[in-house]
């Protein structure tokens, strides 16, 4: 396809999101040196303005979709819906983290462009319609949460984290790639849609090259959204890293990751779908039972946290499974609720832990509920989320998913994925248990006052938690929407 | 905007409210949810008033889309039945106020939050006519009962309540299943409208598949209900839970499950539900003479109460499954009979552990000379509970035995010997308890009822003799509802089976 070699205004207009945030992530690292205080709070009010600003032209640019830099980009209500949300994660993440920085006595400014540099990967991956600007943006995304997961260099752990995710990442990024090249070779497009219209006539029986390109990217991206059999890092990463940096690995990366896991077995092999949707089925499974079952025995909150996002993992994977418009929706939908009630979860461990993270366990979160009812009945609505129960958004994502599913007669993944959540039950009662059923702790007596920052960053997650369980429609019906246009 | 709707919310509103209570003022708190549940048992008894007795079916019907895309309505209405379980939860809220005023001193403002929660969820369970919206406020529910046994239990309360929580959830999962199945299917939530589709041919099932539909139903109430073996949540839960939960879970929460089985599990699967009858029959006989015999031995008088209850509840399942009309409105008004007896039993015991601070039976004993009043109202709960006629319980287990010996002779004389025992174990307790010689810890700690503890426990008593003289007052509401489940159930039997071989082959051709 010619490409022109000067990109139009509705290129760069189309483009104008990612532009934003690498400016801005620029700018910070340009005025980092100028500003005196380590932990200026500064640097964050700029990022959560970008942020804000990239989610008014994201959302501005929906009304005009179409295809950018020949074919590249597709700004489609797909890569709208995702833009948002890895931005609206990104605004989830920078309120905890000013109380978080502050007494960790952190870098703020090399924190927020980081962050701004990976949400600008996440967005692009969430647009792009080529096989190589997809991984271009899973480099910029990766690169960066590398880095941000090693943020405190003198931590053991953090820096075992990042040394973890470094290597296994690669080792994944490697993979997909690998996977690109054997689509190249065999069908000698990387456009998605190319790549569509070329494997549409082989459906019946495809060539070996392509299944195996399938299978390739499949544990490329497996691996980036944490699922089964492609998890281990997941845990030590989890708990190693900065609880901010946690928090948004968990919501961020792996909703850019479903985004193109979704974009690119939805259209690309949508095809050949009967071949791959075994393995998802497998995965998927697989990752709810070993989630739900490994996190059962932990007893460092942010492990816990892990092993559920990995349980999680598995329930979107259902519905990727499901190969339907439906299918898609609910997985958009369910990202959506997971973003809200994760990061909400892990912004109250990031208040609760203490100077040096100290406190992480989930004994520390004993009788916090008499210290800090608000907190603690924030922590509540999280929890029930993850839990899955009626009027909170995890009880809809789980309903549309599995609903998704049934439609599609996957049965048994139906029941065995419900009696897996009743499972999951079992560890986020644990930590309601020791809220309000313990007496105080160390922890909790130690706990600081909630700052505006703190404050903000839970309530928001919960009031978003709780519309998307009374009112799902309104995010649902944008999720159908976008997943329409997806092609 | 109805009646029935404004009985619904009030709970609800009382419940945001009570959050914004200042936690310095218990008594704020106490007051508040007094009133509130007070002023919703008033509401609730206007509903009698406008209940049209002579119609029968569906009445105060509101229904509203909530979510567009899949459509789901907020969609409620009341029946015969649960009108009555309505206003057993309505008054039964208020007595567990009362009795919680002493008893509950610490957190004294999320207690009674959590109380008012209950309640509207309860209440939400009987009129949720949408099978989505019947699943939200199932699943709600869980969570105040789950904090009040948790947090104002005793020793082993965090264990009972993560049992108590995960039994009903893992039993919810296949239910959920089962509703979305059905959704897919019938293309509606709406409960009335796939009722509707059957009756017209419209849906069917094949028999299999009516068969799996109908277990995933089941297994999701018999663990609420509880039967037997999926009981043994309930004895921990009960022993556990202060006295207020241990009233609202014996007396509503546990209907939950029996009306769920009435009021869905019997017109959706009709033929599933005979086909199951005889093994359902045998457990819940089981779960008669296993109850009553364990809880013979019980040294413990809410572990004793509690198993009692799987007795009762036992006679309920099989009023059910008999298949005839006494049968049904035999075990709608046990139900009923035990909310009221049961409920007077656990808040009795409730005001002796105030006193003694000890649940062992061992530790009581010439009760009757230190408390007299105390000692008659128990009596009155114990004849209740044991089915003496002209109480209450009389009525329901007479029914059902009828009706079960209309079906199948064998049942009755079988479940009779839960009637025998329940006299035994019973009265066995109350003669250790209340009579012999009053030990020094008895007389220094056990006084007599105060006021508020009669105004708690006289509403129980009047109902229990009401309920037991005059069942003219509750029955004609609930025989239109029974008549018109039997007949659903008669109905679909034979014209399914006839409509459906011919279909299959087609199919399969």
């Amino acid at each position: 396809m010619p490409v022109n070699a000067y990109p139009g205004a509705t290129d760069l207009l189309r483009f104008l999101p990612e532009t934003l945030l690498i400016l801005a992530g620029t700018l910070i690292m340009v005025l980092d040196p100028l500003v005196k205080r380590r932990s200026s709070p500064l640097f964050g009010h700029l990022t959560l303005l970008t942020l804000i600003a990239g989610i008014a032209v994201a959302i501005a640019g929906a009304s005009n979709p179409g295809p950018a830099f020949g074919g590249m980009l597709m700004v489609d209500g797909f890569a709208t819906f995702f833009r948002v949300l890895v931005m609206g994660v990104g605004i989830l993440i920078v309120l905890p983290s000013y109380p978080f920085l502050a007494r960790q006595d952190g870098e703020t400014g090399a924190f927020h462009a980081l962050l701004l540099f990976s949400i600008s990967g996440q967005c692009l991956m969430a647009s792009a319609s080529d096989l190589i600007i997809i991984f271009i943006g899973l480099e910029i995304s990766s690169i960066s949460s590398y880095v941000l997961a090693g943020f405190f260099r003198d931590d053991k752990r953090s820096n075992e984290a990042a040394l973890k995710y470094f290597l296994l990442g690669s080792f994944a990024t490697a993979f997909f790639l690998y996977g690109v090249a054997l689509i190249y070779g065999a069908t000698g497009t990387i456009n998605l849609d190319a790549v569509r219209r070329s494997i549409g006539p082989l459906r019946a029986d495809p060539p070996v090259m392509i299944v195996a390109a399938a299978a390739l990217m499949f544990v490329g991206l497996g691996f980036k959204v944490s699922a089964s059999p492609f998890q281990m890092w997941a845990p030590d990463v989890y708990q190693g890293a900065p609880t901010p940096v946690s928090a948004f690995l968990s919501a961020g990366p792996k909703a850019a990751g479903f985004a193109i896991f979704l974009r690119i077995f939805l259209t690309a092999f949508g095809p050949i779908g009967a071949h791959w949707e075994p393995l998802v089925w497998g995965a998927s499974l697989l990752s709810m039972t070993v989630g739900n079952f490994a996190a059962l025995t932990q007893t460092n909150f942010k492990r816990m946290l892990a092993y559920s996002s990995i349980a999680h993992a598995g329930y979107v994977l259902v519905a990727l499974a499901a190969r339907s418009q439906v299918g898609a929706a609910a997985a958009m939908f369910y990202l959506v609720a997971y973003a809200c009630m994760n990061i909400g979860a892990f912004a109250v461990v990031s208040h609760l832990s203490g100077r040096g993270e100290k406190y992480t366990d989930i004994e520390d979160f004993k009788g916090l509920a008499q210290k800090q009812p608000l907190t603690a009945a924030m922590l509540t609505i999280f929890l029930l989320s993850l839990i899955g129960v009626p009027l909170t958004g995890g009880f809809f994502g789980k309903f549309y998913i599995f609903r998704a599913a049934l439609e599609s007669h996957l049965v048994w993944l139906t029941v065995l994925g419900l009696l897996n959540s009743a499972v999951a039950a079992y560890y986020y009662l644990r930590i309601l248990v020791m809220m309000y059923m313990h007496e105080p702790g160390p922890a909790a007596e130690a706990v600081e006052p909630l700052s505006p920052a703190m404050g903000a960053a839970l309530i928001l997650p919960a009031l978003g938690t709780l519309v998307l369980g009374i009112f799902p429609g309104w995010v649902l019906d944008f999720a159908g929407k976008s997943s329409e246009l997806m092609r | 905007m109805n009646l029935m709707t404004l009985v619904l919310f009030l709970p609800l509103a009382g419940f945001l409210a009570a959050l914004f209570v200042p936690r310095s003022s218990p008594a704020g708190s106490r007051a508040w949810a007094l009133i509130l549940s007070l002023a919703t048992f008033v509401c609730s008894l206007a509903l009698i008033g406008y209940f049209d007795r002579g119609l029968g079916g569906e009445q105060f019907a509101v229904d509203t889309t909530w979510i567009r895309s899949p459509e789901i309505h907020f969609f409620v209405s009341l029946n015969g039945v649960s009108l009555w379980l309505v206003l057993l939860t309505t008054f039964l809220t208020p007595i567990c106020v009362l009795i919680s005023w002493r008893n509950i001193q610490n957190r004294v403002k999320e207690f009674y939050a959590f109380l008012l929660l209950l309640e509207f969820s309860l209440i939400g369970v009987f009129l949720a006519q949408d099978l989505f919206l019947f699943f939200v406020f199932w699943e709600v529910s869980l969570v105040p009962m789950y904090f009040l046994i948790g947090i104002w239990g005793h020793e082993r309360r965090i264990y009972a309540a993560v049992k108590f929580f995960l039994y009903t959830m893992a039993g919810s999962a296949l239910m959920l299943v089962a509703i979305i199945y059905l959704y897919l299917k019938a293309g509606t939530f709406s409960y009335p409208k796939i009722l509707d589709l059957l009756a017209s041919g419209q849906l069917g099932f094949r028999p299999e598949e009516q068969m799996l539909l109908f277990l995933a139903f089941f297994v999701a109430f018999a663990i609420k209900v509880p039967l037997f073996p999926l009981h043994t949540w309930l004895p921990d839960a009960h022993v556990e839970a202060p006295t207020a939960g241990s009233v609202m879970l014996a007396s509503v929460m546990l209907k939950m499950g029996t009306y769920g089985i009435l009021h869905f599990c019997l017109p959706l699967f009709p033929a599933a539900a005979r086909a199951c009858s005889g093994w359902i029959a045998v457990l819940a006989i089981i779960g008669i003479i296993y109850g009553a015999l364990v809880a013979m031995v019980q040294p413990n008088m809410k572990k004793l109460v509690a198993y009692s209850s799987v007795s009762h509840l036992g006679f309920v399942v099989l009023g059910i499954f008999s298949f005839t009309q006494q049968g049904l409105d035999g075990a709608a008004y046990q139900m009923l009979s035990h909310g009221i007896s049961t409920g007077a039993l656990f808040a009795l015991v409730g005001l002796l552990y105030e006193r003694r601070h000890s649940l062992e039976i061992a530790d009581y004993g010439g009760v009757a000379t230190a408390a007299p009043w105390l000692s008659t109202a128990f009596l009155f709960a114990t004849l209740a509970s044991i089915g003496l006629p002209m109480l209450n319980n009389f009525v329901g287990e007479y029914l059902v035995l009828q009706g079960t010996a209309l079906a199948n002779f064998t049942w009755t004389a079988w479940a009779a010997i839960g009637v025998i025992l329940s006299a035994c174990y019973m009265l066995w307790m109350y003669q250790r308890v209340f009579y012999g010689e009053a030990g020094h810890e008895v007389r220094a700690h056990i006084r007599d009822m105060n006021l508020r503890e009669w105004a708690a426990v006289v509403p129980l008593a009047v109902m229990m003799v009401w309920m037991g003289v005059y069942s003219q007052s509750f029955l004609p509401p609930i025989g239109k509802t029974t008549a018109a489940v039997l007949s659903q159930t008669q109905i679909n039997v034979p014209f399914r089976v006839e409509l459906h071989r011919p279909v299959e082959v087609s199919r399969a051709r």
